[in-house]
Parts: C-alpha cells; structure tokens; sequence
C-alpha cells in the first residue's frame, strides 16, 4: 500500500504545475488585462520549480496509480528536457507578445497546461493515461497555434494543425481499441506479456495505427504535412514550443511504448521505426534545400532530426536509448537558439522570417551571426559542436545493431541537409547587407548566447549529459 | 443469426473508414470534417465497449468514457478556432484554407 505522502512526492513537479496553474488562473481572472506581467513571471518561477523538484529528488523509480504512471530515470530526463523548452519558449515570447499585442494572461496559463500534458505524457504507464497525456498536451497546442485571433494566418495553422492534430488522436485511439481487444489490458507490462509468445495480427495493426498516431505528434514522414504549415503560421515564439517541448514528449513516449509494450515484438515494430527514419530523414534534407523563408527551414529541419532520434530507437539496445537521449537534450538546446536568433529578426519593429533578410549579418550584428553560425554548424552535425557528437551516438548505435542501410542513409541525409545550413552561414557571412536588425532584448540574446556555448562546451566536457542520458537509458530496459 | 464480436468490430471499421474518408477526400466544408472526427472517435468507442464485454474487463468501458469526454472538449475548441478562421477568412470551405503553403 502506497501511502499519499509518497505518492505526492513522485508526483511533486505534476502537482506543482497543476496547482500553480489553477493559482495563476485566479490571479489572472483577477487582474484582468494588467495580469500579463504577473502571470508571466510566475510561470516561469513555477517551471522553475517544477525542474527543481525532480532534480532534486532522490525517490527511487516507481509505478503509481494501477501502473497508470511510472516515475523512472528515463520520465525525469525527458520532463527536464521538456519543462527546460517551455520555460525558455516562456522567458522568449515576452517581447514577441507584447509587441504583437498578444500580452494576455492566457498564454502563459495555456503553456502549462500543456507542459503538463507533456509530463502525464512522459510518463505514461497504459495506453488510458497515454491518451490523456497526449490530449492534455494537445488541446493546449491547438489553442497556442491559432493564439493570434486577428492574424489569418494564426488562426489556419491552427485549424490545420487541429484537424490533422484530431485525426491524428482518431488513429492512435483504434490503434489502442485494438490493442486492448487482442492483448485484453491497457498496462504496457501486460501487452508485453500478451506479445511475448506470438504477435496476433489484431495486435500488428493495433501497433501500426498506434505509431502512425504518435508519428503525426512527433511530426515523422510521412505524417509531417502539418508541420510546414504550423510552423510558419503560429506565432514565433509558439513555434520554438511546438518544436523543443512538444516533440520531447512525442519521442520520450514512443520510446516508451516500442521499449516496454513491445519488446517481444521487436522486429514488428522496427520496421515501421526504420522506415519513418529513413522517410524523415530524407525528406528533411531534400525538401528543405528549396525553402526561403527561415520558419519552415526550421520545420523542415525539425523532421530531419526527429528521423536521426528514431535511428537511435531502430537499435532497440541500451546504446541507442542512450542516443536517443543524448540526441534530444542536444536538439533542444539547438531549437531554442535559433528560435531566440529567429525572434531577435526585426527590421524597424517589424519581424521579418525570411532567410535573405540574414544577409550580411556578420557585418551589421558580427557576435549574433557567430551565434547563428555555430548554431547552423551543430545542426549540420560539424564536429566539435554537440550536433556531431549526438549523430554520431546514434549511427554507431545504428551499426552496433547491425542496420548498416539505415547509418548509410542517416549518414548521406546529414550531408545533403548540410547544404542548407551551410547556405544561411554564407548569406549571412558573404551576401551584400540586408537592413540592420533592432537591438534584441536582453533575454533572447542571453538564450542564443548560452546555447551556443553549451554546445560548445559539451565537447570538453560532456560527462553530465553524457550520464544522465546513460541513467535514462537503463532505466527503461 | 447472433450479433457477436465481429459484427461490431466490423461496424467499427466500417465507421472509422468512413471517419478517414470523409477528413481526407470532403472538399467541401470544415464542418463535415469536425464530424468526421467525432465519427473516428465513435467507431473507436464502440470498439471498446464490445472488447469490455468480449472480454469480461471494465476497463474498456472507462476508456469509451473518458474518450466520450476528451471528444466534447475537442469538439469545443475545433469549433472556436474555426470561429477565429471564419472572422478572419470570411468562409469555411476545405479548399480556401490555402495562404499557407511551399
């Protein structure tokens, strides 16, 4: 018997967002519009400490509630990556919000319902608190996407991203009812046992439509239609969201599902994991080649990295979890300072997204294009930077484990999709100067310049990471 | 004849079909979209609640409920971001959701 007071522990960063929201939620309905402010800042104190409380804890892995949630190594490495993404998405959108008169008090209350969902998400234990989770975490995200009531834009991202969002959910949900059906529980440990002899047909497809669901989420091809279009309609600040903390959750619980669900179906699954790989891969780095406008680049490039976690998971092995881990705490930190460069784009008040608008910046702002440039060089996956390193953790995982195909493609996919960010490092540092940015608030610069650094630094030291992406890995075998 | 399981995992998969339909080739209206999903969501719940019954497990039968709830929460918040869309665009047909594109 589990007594409350340790059941609160484990559930202590989940309890402290969903207090703190409520609390906000009356401080915000009582300020009315002057609450922004306010509100704003506590949500990051409260972010804050939610990171706190599960770095901080000492509790041992457990399942709660009839095995609904599981607290493990792997959940609280991922819900850092995640509440990190929000609470840098959170500390960005200030100047963006309050320029484009978007400074309600909503905004910040939608980010952590959201963020919660993301964690239900992280740690789901059945397939009931999985489809929670993930619809928590959604509504949250349609909402956000069309946040910008007055633009068209805004408000068709969000209506595409709800509708492909909702389809989406539809298919994960029949994957579900079958799954149920033909393995009789909801419990990941119980379908793992129910597939440990023999995999029925009834269970293959209820595999199938459950990935493909969560492959919209995490925005693989060939489910990534949406992601273009979201990316470029959401207001900018939604988009460094949607593209650090959302696709940590959407990773974190594949992971799960394939690693405890179905271990006994392994070369089931890894057929569809390798296939969405070398799919998102690929299209990452071809479709991007075309782009102009820096947004969808992002987008673009955010497919081709989700298709690199997914060759870490094609391993199916300690090593490549561990690549998985590593390669998300890396992305992260990529997404989010470039998101800060993207923000910091404004000519004369204006936000401007296209790439051209970068050229020659290295002579009107020098230190933002060394910035930007190193960005550009991890996400290409340039040693040193920390984008090589987490490559490469992923391909040997890829080749330990025998799927040599799969290291090819990820390896050429790398060097194609390189062109394009080498191509923004040239318009920025060889092209005739376009129109001086406005001098970007303290915040953005302090984001762009620590991620730089931190991708930096990772290759003299990358021992913390490395270690707690290690733990992450272990604990989900 | 007796109704068993087949006969409703078969409407089932007849409703879903026609949920996946009805999202992918309706050029007409968002509306008829909306109604798309909540058939997937139906389809998905009569599945559970004849696999609860099949297999003698509650728990079937929790799942249909909260998707029951989850799908009126959905319904809500499609249906206010159309509002927004509708203010802003001026219709609501399939084929004029297309500013954004490339």
């Amino acid at each position: 018997m589990v007594l409350l007071t340790e059941l609160f522990q484990h559930f202590l960063p989940e309890t402290i967002l969903s207090v703190g929201v409520f609390v906000l939620l009356i401080i915000g309905a009582w300020r009315g519009e002057r609450g922004f402010g306010l509100v704003d800042e506590m949500t990051v104190g409260l972010l804050g400490l939610a990171i706190l409380s599960i770095v901080l804890s000492t509790k041992p892995d457990m399942a709660m509630l009839n095995g609904a949630f599981m607290d493990d190594g792997f959940s609280r490495f991922m819900k850092v990556l995640a509440l990190i993404g929000a609470m840098a998405s959170v500390i960005m959108s200030v100047d963006y919000l309050q320029r484009t008169g978007l400074e309600k008090f909503e905004y910040p209350l939608l980010i952590i319902l959201s963020t919660l969902g993301m964690m239900l998400l992280i740690s789901a234990d059945n397939l009931i608190s999985l489809y929670l989770g993930l619809e928590l975490m959604s509504l949250a995200l349609y909402v956000l996407a069309a946040f910008a009531r007055e633009d068209g834009y805004a408000s068709e991202a969000g209506l595409k991203y709800f509708v492909l969002g909702a389809l989406s959910s539809g298919m994960m949900l029949y994957g579900s009812s079958l799954l149920y059906g033909f393995a009789g529980t909801v419990s990941f440990s119980g379908i793992a046992q129910a597939v440990a002899g023999s995999t029925s047909l009834g269970v293959v497809f209820g595999l199938v439509f459950l990935l493909a669901g969560l492959a919209f989420k995490m925005s693989a091809a060939p489910f990534h239609m949406w992601t273009p279009d979201v990316y470029q309609g959401a207001p900018t600040p939604v988009t460094a969201f949607f593209a650090s903390a959302a696709k940590m959750a959407a990773v974190a619980i594949t992971a799960r599902v394939v690693m405890t669900a179905f271990p006994g179906a392994t070369q089931q699954w890894r057929q569809i994991i390798v296939f969405l790989a070398i799919a998102s891969t690929l299209l990452g780095s071809f479709a991007a080649i075309g782009q102009t406008n820096i947004k969808r680049l992002m987008a673009y490039s955010s497919i081709g990295h989700m298709g690199f976690a997914l060759i870490g998971l094609a391993a199916a092995n300690e090593s490549g979890l561990r690549g998985v881990a590593l390669y998300l705490a890396v992305y992260l930190v990529m997404t989010l300072g470039s998101f800060a460069a993207i923000l910091s784009m404004r000519v004369d008040g204006k936000a401007v997204e296209d790439i051209s608008d970068l050229a020659g910046l290295s002579r009107t702002n020098g230190l933002m294009a060394f910035f930007l440039a190193m960005l550009m060089f991890s996400l290409a996956g340039i040693p040193p930077l920390a984008g090589f390193f987490a490559k490469y953790y992923v391909l040997l995982a890829a080749v330990d484990a025998g799927l040599y195909p799969l290291a090819i493609i990820g390896v050429l996919a790398s060097a194609v999709a390189a062109f394009y960010y080498l191509r923004v490092v040239k318009v920025m540092y060889f092209d005739d100067p376009a129109p001086e940015f406005d001098a970007a608030p303290f915040a953005l610069r302090a984001i762009l310049a620590i991620s730089t650094i931190a991708l930096l630094v990772f290759w003299v030291y990358p021992t913390p990471v490395m270690d707690a992406a290690s733990a992450a890995a272990k604990s989900l075998l | 004849m007796t109704i068993g399981l087949t006969h409703y995992l078969v409407v089932g998969a007849i409703m879903f079909t026609l949920g996946v339909a009805g999202i992918i080739l309706n050029r007409k209206n968002i509306i008829v979209i909306l109604m798309s999903v909540e058939l997937i969501l139906l389809s998905v719940n009569i599945n559970f609640v004849a696999f609860s019954k099949e297999l003698g497990d509650l728990t079937g039968q929790v799942f249909a409920l909260y998707v029951l709830t989850v799908a009126a929460a959905e319904a809500a918040i499609g249906l206010a971001i159309l509002v927004a869309f509708y203010r802003n665009r001026g219709t609501i047909a399939v084929e004029d959701i297309n500013s954004l594109k490339g």
